[in-house]
């Protein structure tokens, strides 16, 4: 059974552009309608969602006792208290007192995870996101799961501690940074509405109308690497794409950018896993 | 009861004290902040990498003042990137556009997967921009570069133009989010010549019917 | 292949009535026309096929190919005869099977 999501999809973006294709300004729309058609095709049936099997990974690697401590993940505390795992999502990052910092969902997992666990820090912060047509690594599949378990809910994170205020700074600062061989900040790519790069729509960051409505959608299933990408991997492949060096998983410049963008994303609703091109 | 213009005035109050409590929320953060936290965020990275997060004066000004500097600053900027040109000695601007249009369609080069290196570098032009009339996947980034060169009737000092504006944006306009490919050495002068072939010969597809 | 599926069924059916199963399996679906970094072939692996059964009875076979893409999404439907068990099963080269039974209550 050939797969219809892909030859629907050519077909559309055939149908696309067998009008006029180039025009003095831009196309007037027609790209972007068929990519938004695109888009809400991929999406309309939830269920089908191949990142779905990452949240099933994610939920039995909470639940199974793993590392050499040889304990379950159920003690790790997201912010509710010790197993909480409905609704943490929604009000990440935050300030934990135990690491006196703020950490997102990514930063809390891998704290637990070498705390509760045993396990080794190093090895998870090497390599920890997957390569095209690799799964995403444990760490993902279990943040995807914890994120799957607000789905519905709204951002709410109230950045309300000193720290999480210092955090908002910092990724505002960082958004609006210009820097690398090619001058980029976030904001020379996410600095408006309407754009894009190559056929990959850019949401515009700092209009919280689309923040919240994109925000929510990661961690996402990318159609064309075959997995689950996860916010900390998302961030990671910007600075990648910057001509930046790698950045660690779980820093603080990674949990600055991602609490900017969960404040600009405020009141919007969280529905993981999302799917993307 | 509250009357609906109370109710009102009352919600706009409160959006206002949000408002403003957000604009104090983020305070300024300090460039030794950034260097801390930006050092520590890398770790593995060599003193070489870490050095392109330094930015320049330019730069610098351009984050300070989101790409929007004052006037005085603007013609700061112009003079400074301006005096960065640097041009063929032979002075021929116009190289091959079939080389051009490799380098408009390449991104390669300068992310840490692309070392060592295997190939020239890009310039990833399609990115942001539109530029022949066949290529459909092109960016919107920058302003579409259909029929750039017929539109100014091939013109030497829009050629000239050209391979400036490719060489460093700023100097013509200042904080543009355009990478200053030459004197950041993205690319090389050759490699620019062919854009700039690209954008202005009449047999390019960028131009030709 | 370790892969585990997901299947989604109604809550409860009709006899008569007609239900749409949805299946969902983690699988790389190599072609075997992919190259690695160094340049040798990625060796072929797909499910190639996929078998339903409910009641004891095959209600619906695909048989898949290098077209298919990666965690294949196989969804068909089925008018309800009676009560029964649904029992799929996917196919890998090299014959290694998943089987999975699902119990459909039928009202």
């Amino acid at each position: 059974m050939k797969n219809v999501r892909q030859s629907l999809c050519a077909a559309i973006l055939a149908s696309a552009f067998a009008g006029s294709v180039y025009a003095q300004q831009s196309d007037g729309g027609t790209i972007e309608r068929a990519l938004e058609t695109y888009r809400s095709m991929m999406k309309s049936d939830p269920w089908s969602n191949p990142g779905m099997l990452d949240v099933d990974r994610g939920e039995t690697l909470w639940k199974t006792a793993a590392g050499p401590n040889n304990v379950s993940l159920e003690g790790c505390d997201l912010g509710l208290g010790p197993g909480k795992v409905d609704g943490a999502f929604a009000e990440l990052p935050r300030y934990f007192a135990d690491v006196d910092r703020v950490m997102d969902v990514e930063a809390r997992l891998l704290w637990c995870m070498v705390k509760l666990q045993g396990f080794d820090r190093l090895k998870l912060l090497t390599r920890p996101h997957p390569s095209a047509g690799m799964p995403v690594r444990d760490l993902g599949a279990i943040a995807t799961y914890v994120a799957y378990r607000s789905n519905g809910r709204s951002f709410a994170a109230t950045f309300s501690h000193p720290k999480e205020k210092e955090m908002l700074a910092l990724g505002e600062a960082l958004f609006f940074r210009r820097s690398g061989p090619m001058d980029f900040a976030c904001s020379t790519c996410h600095g408006d509405s309407g754009k894009r790069i190559r056929l990959q729509p850019l949401p515009f960051f700092s209009k919280p109308e689309e923040a919240r409505r994109i925000v929510g959608e990661w961690p996402a299933y990318r159609v064309s690497t075959t997995h689950v990408m996860t916010m900390q991997h998302r961030i990671y492949d910007c600075f990648w794409q910057m001509r930046l060096p790698e950045v660690e998983l779980g820093s603080e410049v990674s949990v600055a950018l991602i609490s900017y963008l969960v404040k600009q994303a405020e009141g919007g609703e969280i529905n993981v896993p999302g799917m993307k091109r | 009861m509250m009357g609906k213009r109370r109710i009102r005035f009352v919600l706009l109050a409160c959006i206002a004290l949000v408002g403003s409590s957000w604009a104090q929320e983020i305070d300024a953060i300090d460039e030794a902040r950034i260097d801390a936290a930006t050092r520590a965020a890398f770790p593995r990275a060599s003193a070489d990498w870490l050095s392109r997060f330094k930015a320049d004066q330019t730069l610098e000004a351009c984050s300070r003042y989101r790409d929007a500097p004052p006037a005085e600053t603007t013609r700061t900027i112009a003079a400074q990137e301006s005096a960065t040109i640097q041009y063929p000695p032979d002075g021929k601007l116009i190289g091959d556009w079939k080389r051009g249009e490799q380098i408009a369609q390449s991104g390669y080069g300068l992310r840490f997967t692309d070392y060592p290196s295997t190939r020239e570098n890009g310039g990833n032009c399609y990115a942001c921009h539109q530029l022949t009339k066949e290529e459909v996947s092109y960016g919107t980034i920058g302003p579409s570069l259909v029929d750039y060169g017929k539109i100014r009737r091939f013109s030497e000092p829009d050629t000239k133009a050209a391979y400036e504006k490719i060489y460093n944006s700023h100097a013509t306009f200042p904080c543009s989010p355009m990478p200053r490919f030459g004197t950041n050495g993205v690319l090389t002068m050759e490699q620019i010549k062919d854009i700039v072939a690209l954008m202005m010969s009449p047999e390019s597809p960028v131009n030709r019917p | 292949m370790s892969a585990k599926a997901r299947i989604r069924l109604p809550e409860s059916a009709r006899i008569g009535e007609v239900i749409e199963i949805k299946t969902l399996i983690a699988h790389p679906m190599e072609t075997g026309t992919r190259r690695s970094n160094d340049g040798s072939l990625v060796p072929r692996l797909l499910l190639h096929t996929f078998e339903a059964k409910f009641a004891g009875r095959e209600v619906f076979r695909a048989t898949l190919h290098a077209g298919t893409a990666v965690n294949p999404f196989i969804s068909f439907f089925m008018k309800v005869p009676g009560p029964g068990e649904f029992e799929f099963t996917w196919i890998e080269d090299g014959g290694n099977t998943t089987s999975e039974r699902y119990s459909l209550t039928v009202v």
